[in-house]
């Protein structure tokens, strides 16, 4: 693995595909995957934690300038990218943070296990199938309306921050590859694999799963589902909230994060 | 030069431009079986008619719409096999990348051409971007998963020896040995489409017949430039046969000029409303580079789907252009027999050379009878002419 470092962000190789990786805080060790939409950027919520914890934020392959030599398709594949990452860095007693699709990433790392794994927290996370076949659990990213996707993952859409067409070219362009990577994760099938509901059950870690209690992103009760399914996981329900929970109460959510990973 | 006729049978019916979307969303109970059988048999009638007439047969597919419901062109083709009697079979083309099995491609596409005794052209294609919604196929990576599919398919259509294996990145068959193998041997003649100088530069480096749609003079000129480098740089050779180069553009003929603007702004209503798909199906991500969906969000009118530059360097938006604006781009071929022969000749002459003409000559709510008068007096008074005047051997005027 080798690391390159400009201006606070560095770009780190783990066996051939680029990421980016932000590194800040003090206390306990966090690695928080982000939500990675293109509706909104999650960073405040990553300062938050900074606040408490010491956040390593790794980013997904295709943003920012990491190059990707290997391709990566599937979220198989970020579940052993981050997994080598966190060894090759020699990182204990992790909480393993994850938001939304990097809830997803999370949940299917915890079921592959890891010594170096000492908590789980899943924010609003995708990833599960439990509705029958014609009914989706998860809305279609790629088929809504970015108006209606707003109003749908947040409380106040205006918290979601400016439209794409309002940001500079900057962040414009980092949304627009946000966009990207989540279709090249989670097209088909569409944000879910078929095998997690069961495979969470291999899940041996303390999991505290926080679900946005108006969340319409995915279907009435997923959250308290996902976290039924992972033993022994606590279910804390955070209200006046919608599945971008994380962005939305920032500071609030991330005190009851670092509590738990204390 | 090959003219071809060309019609993407539409549903017309339901074809109304105040409609936010005429594509993907647009439910099919709009859709009357009954009408629907009527209008397949009449598409199928003017076929046979265009073989006839001397016409070669041009036939593509779209999925989920109503502007075009040939929803499998090889099923079409396979009629057109058997009851046409001498015209090329041209599909432009498959949508690859959104087919799970190129070996089926590859065994349907032997089958027509041994059933209509070697007539086929056979098109792939990348497939449109609304239309990646419809077949769910992956948007990442497209042209990869293309030529792997190319690869596999002519493989496939030019193995004799077989079963062969095959492990590639995106595709996995265990025994591929299609029967029949192509009439043609070793396979039909492929063609491709395209709209950017990246693409066409491969395509020219491959020597594959290269269809540019409805992009007028200019950005023929650009798509040819570039076909012809890869082509010299691949050395094949430093003149490029015309018969490499196929333009698909709309025309309507009549007696009466005024009755063949009538006709051909019928036909423009198809490039008017062919932007009119349901927003987030319109620029899927992967599809559309980050740059290419950073300039479409930068840009003045983000809706606005093409703009086209006139010879005199005008801009014409594609969804508010005027008969005449289509007929100066070189995107609309219409009026009497003479003065479409005219615009012929000069696009022909102005791009340098062409040898397959593509003609939209259907379409939209274009009734039959309006239809077969338009072709009968293209291919009686305009076809000639044409085929007089440029031979199939000519090399492209670089």
């Amino acid at each position: 693995m080798s690391v390159a470092t400009q201006g606070g962000l560095s770009v780190v190789d783990v066996n051939g595909t680029e990421i980016e990786l932000m590194e800040a805080g003090k206390g306990p060790c966090i690695v928080y995957l982000g939500s990675c939409h293109w509706i909104a950027d999650d960073t405040n919520f990553q300062t938050a934690l900074e606040q408490h914890a010491h956040v390593i934020t790794p980013r997904f392959p295709g943003i920012g300038a990491a190059k990707d030599k290997n391709n990566l398709n599937s979220v198989d594949d970020l579940a052993y990218l981050y997994l080598d990452l966190i060894e090759k860095r020699g990182l204990s007693d992790v909480t393993l943070v994850g938001a939304s699709f990097g809830g997803w990433v999370a949940a299917e790392m915890a079921v592959r296990r890891s010594p170096a794994l000492k908590k789980l927290v899943l924010i609003n996370p995708l990833g599960i199938k439990l509705s029958e076949r014609t009914t989706r659990d998860i809305t279609d990213f790629f088929g809504t309306p970015d108006a209606d996707l707003r109003r749908r993952a947040f409380m106040n859409p205006d918290a979601a921050g400016p439209q794409l067409r309002d940001l500079e070219d900057g962040a414009l362009r980092a949304r627009l590859q946000a966009r990207e990577t989540l279709t090249r994760f989670g097209w088909s099938p569409y944000m879910h694999h078929p095998r997690l509901k069961q495979r969470l059950a291999r899940i041996q870690l303390p999991t505290l799963v926080l679900g946005g209690a108006q969340d319409e992103i995915t279907s009435p009760g997923y959250a308290r589902s996902y976290a039924s399914l992972v033993p022994g996981a606590r279910f804390d329900e955070i209200n006046n909230a919608r599945h971008f929970a994380h962005i939305e109460q920032a500071s609030a959510v991330a005190e009851r994060v670092t509590a738990f990973a204390r | 030069m090959r003219i071809y006729h060309f019609s993407e049978e539409p549903y017309a019916d339901a074809w109304s431009p105040e409609r936010a979307s005429l594509r993907v969303t647009i439910p099919n109970e709009l859709c009357e079986p009954e009408r629907a059988h009527e209008l397949y048999n009449r598409y199928i009638d003017e076929w046979v008619l265009a073989d006839e007439l001397g016409f070669d047969i041009m036939l593509n597919e779209h999925h989920a719409t109503a502007t075009c419901m040939t929803a499998s062109a090889n099923l079409v083709l396979a009629i057109l096999a058997r009851v046409t009697k001498r015209a090329r079979l041209l599909v432009l083309g498959v949508p690859v990348c959104n087919r799970p099995d190129p070996v089926r491609i590859a065994e349907e596409m032997a089958m027509i051409d041994v059933i209509s005794g070697g007539r086929l052209e056979f098109g792939m294609v990348k497939g449109v971007p609304y239309e990646i919604g419809p077949a769910n196929s992956y948007p990442i990576r497209m042209m990869d998963r293309f030529w792997e599919a190319h690869d596999l398919i002519v493989k496939a259509m030019t193995t004799r020896d077989g079963p062969f294996n095959f492990e590639g990145e995106f595709f996995h068959h265990r025994t591929v040995n299609i029967w029949p193998r192509p009439y043609q041997q070793p396979h039909p003649p492929i063609w491709s489409s395209t709209s950017t100088p990246a693409n066409a530069k491969e395509l020219g480096a491959r020597g594959y017949v290269m269809g540019t749609f409805m992009g007028g003079i200019e950005d023929t000129k650009k798509l040819q430039k570039a076909y012809v480098e890869g082509y010299r740089e691949a050395g094949l050779g430093h003149d490029v046969p015309v018969d490499r180069f196929g333009y698909l553009a709309m025309a309507a003929v009549a007696r009466d000029g005024d009755e063949a603007r009538r006709r051909a702004d019928i036909l423009a209503d198809y490039l008017r409303t062919n932007s009119q798909v349901a927003d987030p199906f319109n620029r899927p991500p992967g599809y559309f580079s980050v740059d290419a969906a950073f300039r479409a969000l930068r840009s003045p009118d983000p809706k606005a789907f093409r703009i086209l530059y006139t010879p005199k360097g005008r801009p014409v938006e594609l969804a508010r252009a005027s008969l005449d604006d289509f007929i100066e781009c070189g995107i609309t071929f219409a009026g009497t027999p003479d003065e479409v022969h005219n615009q012929i000749c000069h696009f022909v002459d102005s791009v340098g050379g062409l040898g397959n003409l593509l003609l939209m000559l259907q379409g939209g709510v274009l009734d039959h009878t309006e239809t077969v008068d338009s072709m009968t007096l293209f291919a009686k008074e305009v076809m000639p002419r044409l085929k007089a005047r440029y031979a199939t051997d000519l090399k492209f005027a670089a």
